[in-house]
């Protein structure tokens, strides 16, 4: 009896360290594209809060600003209010929609494209090559020891890096207060607490996700490469690499038996560009963020080993079997538009044309009733019936405007406003009113003696051009 | 998995060890462990509320030095005062008044929003009332009333007519013949405080009987009740409980209420 002669291999680490990504520089259709909407992106960020709009001398001239103190949401010519929250709903649902139609018909182009952890990154990337050069300047230099060139290199990409992020928490707290403002105090140290440590952990946010996380945070922070694969069948455009065309690769093509090889060359140009780090090759995988990088690489090879473009392309899974079959791909628009797509984008206009709509319905008035219930109903010396009521207007209106207050749909039903004599009321520019009211019906009357009657109260602008109605019960002395 | 996240986690196991130390954290038989920094969330509620009320000092000093009557004409004033004395209310009044004021008529407390007062409804009546209160034996000045007990007097068929008469005043169903035969006794036994038409006395505390409003109930079992055993409400003084400024708080919240004179 002997023991087996070899022991058996150590099990695998369960735990790996990151294996640095050094993506190369590229040029081609979709970089140029990802230039684009960077720009966009970006500039719309940072600019934003500094667009000034006219809205008179009561209210902020920011365009968009989100004051939390006074809670209100100014976007424009648009003002909400808290109890018009239900827009801002409606906008996060499309853009889930926006988002669930985008990943079906093209994959993850969100993640690849306009994700602020791509845009970022992809900036970071780019202050990275332009100081320390491209990426096998990057490998050796990270290879290397640390001596003066490297310190200087490293101090001086940080630095640029810790500038960037402190703009980006910078520019976050102005859609929070008055940009201008808030910069002078901001510099002068003169700006709420809040403001600074906002901008510090926005910062440093920005400044350890965008400059070491990166992919990281794709992989493993992020839910959505999790649960985007429900969005996606395999009518879905995704990077695909053509293994049917490029196998067997092989990269000595006047060595024997080369005939029989693949168009690919196996030079490695996709995986060194993909700001991942992974190998497309491999097939359709999680960490692939769909940025397109890999395909600009490999057509610039192709061309130039004089070999059809598209080796790696956008490609839907269906069309595989056609391609390996040798028929012909089907077009674009035919795997765009199919019931799952277009279900998604009939719910996103449906929301977006009822939320246009809620906004030209909607009045700068608005009213709401509470009555009083303890107690429901106040006996008064000569016997009449009084109920109280809660009158709550909000003039969303940018100047001061008198209200008449009345009742209809019970006669006989004298209404007076607590503290106040006459129907008038006065609210200021842009702010809410609490009103108590009391209705009354004569003693013995139908009202008084009666149980639940309906009520309705209005409040009409003295000019009667805006006027709201609210629903609400007079309670007579019967139960 | 990449092994920051590992070390992400003990970070976590690190990060529990040092709040142990520092706040409090292990329940123990009466309480949790103090931690070392001996924060408490108590100690910040009373910081939190010393705060505020230090913030609404100036705004009872403004109320001290504002005639009540004339507290109405300031706007923001009068939302303070309406807002504190909600408060003082919840806290000293709303036992006996109920917590919308509507009183309780089986126990005899008034109903503090129709518009009937015993004592008066302005605000400088409702302050004098809240201060010395009604019927107590501590404070000199409380407002004071008192009816026979009649049930030592008058025997019960006249009573039965007295309770017919106070019906009649008030417009309610009663035995005419018993109330004719009441007017007489009703006149010389009742109309020196409440007034030959039941109208009251508000410097006597003599309720109108001739309205809708009981403090009792209007009923025959209650007004017989009433006559035959004669009723004491009390009312506490709140001037040795309260501050002045509280007192106006308070008092101009129940003028708010839909009573106020």
């Amino acid at each position: 009896m002997t023991k087996p002669a070899t022991a058996a291999p150590p099990p695998p680490r369960l735990y790996a360290a990151r294996e640095p990504v050094f993506p190369r520089r590229v040029a081609g259709s979709f970089r140029t594209l990802k230039w684009w909407i960077m720009a966009a992106t970006l500039g719309i960020y940072y600019l934003t809060p500094w667009i000034r709009w006219d809205r008179g001398p009561a209210l902020p001239d920011q365009a968009v600003l989100v004051d939390l103190a006074g809670r209100r949401f100014y976007f424009f010519m648009i003002e909400i209010w808290p109890h018009e929250f239900y827009f801002v709903a409606g906008l996060l649902i499309m853009a889930g929609l926006g988002l669930f139609l985008f990943t079906s018909a093209l994959g993850r182009v969100w993640c690849g494209y306009a994700c602020p952890q791509t845009v970022w990154t992809d900036l970071f990337i780019t202050v990275e090559r332009w100081i320390e050069g491209d990426r096998n300047a990057r490998v050796r230099l990270w290879k290397q020891d640390w001596d003066g060139r490297k310190l200087r290199l490293r101090l001086l990409k940080w630095s640029l890096w810790l500038v960037i992020a402190v703009a980006t928490g910078g520019a976050w707290v102005f859609y929070f207060a008055d940009a201008p403002t808030l910069l002078a105090d901001l510099v002068t140290l003169r700006a709420h607490p809040v403001a600074y440590s906002t901008v510090a952990i926005l910062a440093a946010t920005t400044f350890v996700f965008g400059g070491f996380a990166r992919e990281q945070i794709c992989i493993y922070a992020c839910p959505w490469p999790r649960i985007q694969a429900a969005m996606m069948d395999e009518e879905t455009m995704t990077i695909a690499y053509r293994d049917w065309r490029g196998e067997p690769r092989g990269r000595h093509r006047k060595a024997e038996g080369a005939e029989r090889l693949g168009d690919c060359i196996d030079c490695l140009a996709c995986v060194v560009v993909c700001p991942m780090g992974i190998d497309i090759r491999n097939g359709q995988q999680m960490a692939c963020i769909t940025c397109g990088l890999c395909i600009d690489a490999c057509n610039d090879v192709m061309d130039r080993v004089g070999k059809p473009r598209d080796l790696i392309g956008f490609l839907a899974l269906s069309d595989e079997r056609r391609e390996r079959a040798g028929e012909a791909r089907r077009r674009v628009w035919r795997h765009v538009f199919r019931p799952r797509t277009i279900v998604y984008s009939l719910l996103w206009a449906g929301i977006g044309i009822g939320l246009v709509v809620a906004l030209f319905l909607r009045t700068d008035l608005d009213v709401t009733i509470a009555p009083v219930r303890n107690p429901t109903f106040v006996t008064l010396a000569d016997g009449s019936i009084r109920n109280a009521y809660d009158l709550r207007i909000r003039n969303m209106h940018d100047t001061e405007r008198t209200f008449r207050i009345g009742v209809r749909g019970a006669p006989g039903l004298a209404l007076a406003l607590e503290g106040r004599d006459g129907l008038d009321l006065a609210v200021p520019a842009d702010a809410i009113r609490i009103q108590r009211l009391y209705l009354t019906a004569a003693a013995a009357s139908a009202l008084a003696t009666g149980g639940r009657s309906p009520v309705e109260i209005w409040a009409s602008d003295i000019d009667g051009r805006t006027r709201a109605e609210v629903e609400t019960h007079f309670q007579g002395s019967a139960p | 998995m990449p092994a920051w996240w590992l070390w992400t986690f003990y970070a976590t196991i690190a990060f529990a060890l040092v709040y142990v130390v520092l706040y409090p954290a292990w329940p123990m038989v009466t309480r949790a462990t103090g931690g070392v920094l001996g924060w408490s969330t108590r100690a910040d509620v009373a910081a939190e509320i010393a705060r505020f009320e230090a913030a609404n000092e100036p705004m009872f000093a403004r109320l001290l030095a504002t005639d009540p009557a004339a507290v109405a004409a300031d706007e923001d004033l009068h939302r303070f005062a309406v807002a504190a004395g909600a408060a003082i209310f919840r806290a000293q009044c709303s036992q006996c008044h109920g917590a919308g004021a509507a009183g309780v008529q089986a126990s005899g407390f008034p109903n503090l929003l129709d518009d009937e007062w015993l004592w008066g409804g302005t605000t400088d009546a409702i302050v004098t009332t809240v201060t010395h209160g009604i019927r107590n034996e501590t404070d000199p000045d409380a407002r004071y009333s008192q009816m026979p007990a009649f049930g030592e007097e008058l025997d019960a068929e006249e009573i039965e007519d007295l309770v017919a008469q106070v019906r009649a005043l008030s417009h309610q169903s009663h035995d005419a013949a018993r109330a004719a035969a009441g007017a007489a006794l009703f006149e010389t036994n009742c109309a020196a405080c409440h007034g030959a038409a039941g109208e009251g006395s508000r410097d006597l505390g003599a309720p109108v009987l001739a309205n809708a409003i009981w403090l009792y109930g209007g009923s025959e079992a209650a007004i017989r009740q009433t006559i035959t055993f004669s009723r004491w409400g009390v009312m506490p003084a709140f001037g040795a409980r309260l501050r002045e400024a509280e007192i106006r708080a308070v008092a101009l919240y129940v003028h708010q209420l839909g009573g106020g004179e």
